[in-house]
């Protein structure tokens, strides 16, 4: 993993005279004390330097530089604030780094019509707070929403608590403004429900970057609740927290948030956020309900009497909007809780069924024996959605590779339990590889049409969410068999 | 019927270039561009596959009726929250492939935010599984969501599995007399509203909403606007079927447009409006008495679109049932075509006459 296949070579200085016709001299950075900062996302374990990171304040100039790019056959990699965890905004180091962050502005907040037209680079949480005035907000709510873009959250249809009753973020974008890779302005969706046509929203959302650069999006909003109120109950073992969650969706209610922590991830950020986490318990359960006063107290009667049958050792039903708040921050803030106990972790974002969580968190106290690595486990219980902290010190020889193999596992393991390799932070260059366990040859081969349908030279984020078939056969993951390759006579390697 | 059947009658198809019309229940079929192609019935691969209630999902072959699916999940108090038309002996690849919601489709969304994966066979009669069955899965191009209401242009939707909710633990309609303006306004501000509204449907004077949710929100929430605007509760079950069915009289005429707009888009002062749903987002215009190009216009002009819904075959053939992409759009879906169905044997026309 992390290394992207280099069949591009590009004129640096070349380069760097066309970016300068089209591009102010601020807007430029060349030189490599300044790229430096660009070099990676979130996943730090993976850097490049690219050639030349342009910050365009106009869509024109987005346009001018992905055509000059076009032309001159240049990788382009567009990054919002860098907050990725799978390393899809990784530079190309023959390429140009594309910021969208002065693309920051909110052009429109429309409360009649219950949506917000936004430039890419403003930050998930900065609409909500356009919109509170009115009593509306923005759904999803990526734990980096204090920083994440909404750019970036569409490229990568981020997630968060709200999802599983909300939707992602492809369930709450109406219309986004798009620019091909060879230049060329096109919009998809609009404020009308059905555009006519494909769907292509549901393609461009979580594409990663590889099929336009999006330089518009408007997004639905939604009144905000009148009350919000959660249930926190521990258990003694992880299996009961597991049926609890099934019990709860059986019984007919879609909490609001339905969160779980086990024992490492509540012991790393009790001492971090004092939020009263029982830390006897193998695992604790967080339930949000939300809506009218009504409705929330109906709500958390029902789950607390599905909680209790469940055999929660201990529930607590937040009294008040700070308390509430408490009882989050620690999940909230459990990956910097768990980077103050560790000097480096890996966190994984895999997606499997609920009934198999338990089975799941097995496998993963069976993996930290077996790699000589610890690993808290919070996650988006709700939806299946792990987010294992694999534990490792970066300047321990051999640590990195075993925690890499570790994650690769807990990966692999997900797709054999019927989920799916990452359920919000993307593939980008992080598992790639796991690609090629999820998909057959075939899949892979219709995603290699559609990016060609959009970027015909392969220039929009190249090497990243959908490996190569020769990747894939390198890494023993090409399923081939029966003429299942469709030109079984071209040779591949 | 087996994968392999569907299988094979495809690769036969393409081997021949012979157009394929894909079809199962057939009760869709004045939906879009004109029918072509040599029939291939489907409803034969049916069944569903798997239901998982704690999961909330369901996957079922193409074939399968609604009325099945939707039963399988009542016995367990599920449902399909798009609350899809069945149009006489609906299936689930048609519905899909359709993309058409029903009542509940502004609070709950659209067919194709209920996708999670499909089992697909292109034009060439290779098998693809896109998605999966869990809800959270960014993994690779979302090609199961890009396939409802792609008309069957893509390929066969052998097996779909979607996302299935609780039904609503309680349920309540209220009846509002309101000229169009003044239900459009109503409408557009409870709507910012955390009011748990379900459905509406205006037409000749009534604003009809429905409220669905926990008992007690929904209760408090029907005090308050019948209080404040005078609505009548009303006993609204048939109504909300005979919305969904298009069996109510707003939606009888020879032809029936589809108007999507922006729900705060005001009366657009058409003769023929004949039904407003969606909180204001779909408006129905029966007859012909506006002709299709100003319907066409005024329709792109609001920021939406306008579908010739249901008409004549002597209509059919001369109108486009959709409204015409912009070029870099129609070049973009002209290749994606070309990508799953190199020959173009797959519901030739049905979407646009292009492809």
């Amino acid at each position: 993993m992390g290394t992207v296949e280099n069949t591009f070579q590009t004129d640096r200085k070349a380069l760097a005279e066309r970016l300068k016709g089209i591009l102010p001299a601020h807007c430029l950075l060349v030189d490599d004390e300044d790229l430096r900062p660009y070099e990676c996302d979130g996943l730090t374990a993976y850097r490049e330097l690219p050639l030349a990171v342009c910050l365009p304040e106009t869509e024109a100039q987005v346009v001018d530089i992905l055509w000059t790019c076009h032309q001159l056959g240049v990788p382009v990699v567009a990054r919002g604030a860098g907050t990725g965890l799978s390393g899809g905004a990784m530079p190309h180091a023959q390429g140009v780094v594309l910021s969208m962050a002065r693309f920051n502005k909110i052009l429109r907040v429309d409360r009649a019509a219950r949506l917000a037209v936004v430039q890419p680079g403003v930050r998930n949480l900065a609409v909500s707070e356009a919109a509170a005035p009115f009593g509306l907000y923005y759904a999803p709510d990526p734990s980096s929403q204090i920083a994440c873009t909404l750019g970036g959250n569409v490229a990568e249809n981020s997630g968060g608590v709200h999802c599983l009753k909300y939707g992602l973020t492809v369930h709450n974008i109406l219309r986004i403004r798009v620019v091909s890779i060879e230049g060329e302005i096109f919009e998809i969706g609009s404020e009308a429900p059905d555009a006519p046509g494909y769907d292509l929203l549901a393609l461009l959302i979580g594409s990663e970057g590889m099929l336009g650069v999006v330089t518009e999006v408007t997004v639905k909003l939604v009144p905000k609740p009148a009350l919000a109120q959660v249930v926190m109950a521990s258990f003694d073992q992880v299996g009961k927290a597991g049926e609890a969650v099934a019990a709860i969706i059986a019984a007919g209610i879609i909490p609001a948030g339905l969160e779980m922590m086990d024992q490492p991830a509540t012991a790393a950020v009790e001492p971090y956020v004092k939020a009263g986490y029982d830390l006897d318990a193998a695992a604790i359960l967080l339930c949000e309900s939300d809506g009218t006063p009504e409705e929330v107290a109906e709500e958390i009667s029902r789950v607390t009497a599905v909680l209790t049958a469940a055999g929660a050792r201990d529930i607590r039903v937040s009294q008040s909007e700070a308390e509430r708040l408490r009882f989050w921050a620690g999940r909230k803030a459990a990956f910097p809780a768990v980077g103050r106990i560790t000097p480096d972790y890996y966190c994984m974002d895999g997606t499997i069924p609920r009934k198999r969580l338990a089975e799941m968190l097995a496998a993963i106290a069976a993996m930290e024996k077996k790699y000589g690595l610890r690993c808290a486990n919070v996650f988006h219980a709700g939806d299946g959605n792990l987010h294992p902290l694999i534990m490792y010190d970066a300047a321990q020889p051999g640590e990195w590779t075993r925690a890499e193999a570790f994650g690769a596992e807990i990966l692999e393991l997900s797709v054999r339990l019927g989920g799916s390799i990452t359920g919000e932070h993307g593939v980008g260059i992080e598992k790639i590889n796991q690609m090629c366990v999820q998909y057959k040859t075939r899949e892979l081969e219709v995603f290699h049409r559609i990016k060609a349908a959009f970027d015909e030279r392969g220039l929009l984020n190249p090497g990243k969410a959908v490996p190569s078939l020769h990747r894939c056969a390198e890494y023993g993951q090409m399923h081939v068999h029966h003429g299942e390759l469709k030109f079984p006579e071209l040779e591949r390697f | 019927m087996r994968l392999s059947d569907l299988v094979a009658v495809i690769v036969e198809a393409a081997a021949n270039k012979e157009p394929l019309r894909i079809r199962a229940g057939g009760s869709k079929d004045f939906y879009g561009g004109m029918l072509a192609g040599k029939l291939f019935d489907v409803s034969a691969h049916r069944g569903i596959v798997a239901y998982e209630p704690t999961e909330l999902y369901v996957t079922a072959r193409c074939g399968t009726p609604l009325v099945e699916i939707e039963a399988a999940l009542a016995e367990r108090g599920q449902m399909l929250a798009f609350e899809p038309p069945h149009f006489g002996r609906a299936t689930l690849g048609g519905c899909v492939a359709a993309g058409l919601a029903g009542p509940r489709r502004q609070q709950a969304g659209g067919v194709r935010d209920f996708v999670l994966g499909v089992k697909l066979v292109d034009g060439c009669g290779l098998v693809h599984d896109f998605g999966g069955q869990v809800m959270k899965n960014v993994a690779g191009y979302d090609v199961s969501r890009l396939l409802a209401g792609s008309l069957g242009t893509l390929g066969v939707l052998a097996e779909v599995t979607l996302k299935v909710l609780p039904q609503p633990r309680a349920e309540q309609t209220l009846r509002f007399d309101m000229d169009e303006g003044a239900a459009l306004a109503v409408l557009n501000e409870w709507g910012g509203q955390p009011l748990p509204i379900s459905a509406s449907f205006w037409s000749t004077g009534q604003l009809w909403l429905r409220l669905s949710g926990a008992q007690a929100a929904v209760a408090s929430a029907v005090a308050r606007l019948a209080d404040q605007f005078g609505g009548q509760t009303v006993d609204g079950e048939k109504h909300w079927i005979s919305v969904r069915e298009q069996t109510h009289s707003a939606f009888a005429g020879a032809s029936l447009w589809r108007l999507a707009l922006p729900t705060t888009s005001p009366a657009l002062g058409l003769e023929g409006l004949s039904a407003i749903e969606w909180g204001g987002g779909l408006r129905w215009y029966a007859g012909d008495a506006v002709p299709a190009a100003v319907l066409r216009e005024r329709a792109g002009q609001a920021g939406g679109h306008a579908v010739l819904y249901r008409a004549p075959e002597s209509q059919r053939c001369l109108e486009d049932a959709f409204a015409p992409l912009a070029p870099p759009l129609l070049a973009l879906h002209r290749r994606l075509k070309k990508s799953f169905d190199p020959q173009g044997i797959l519901n030739p026309g049905r979407l646009y006459a292009e492809f």
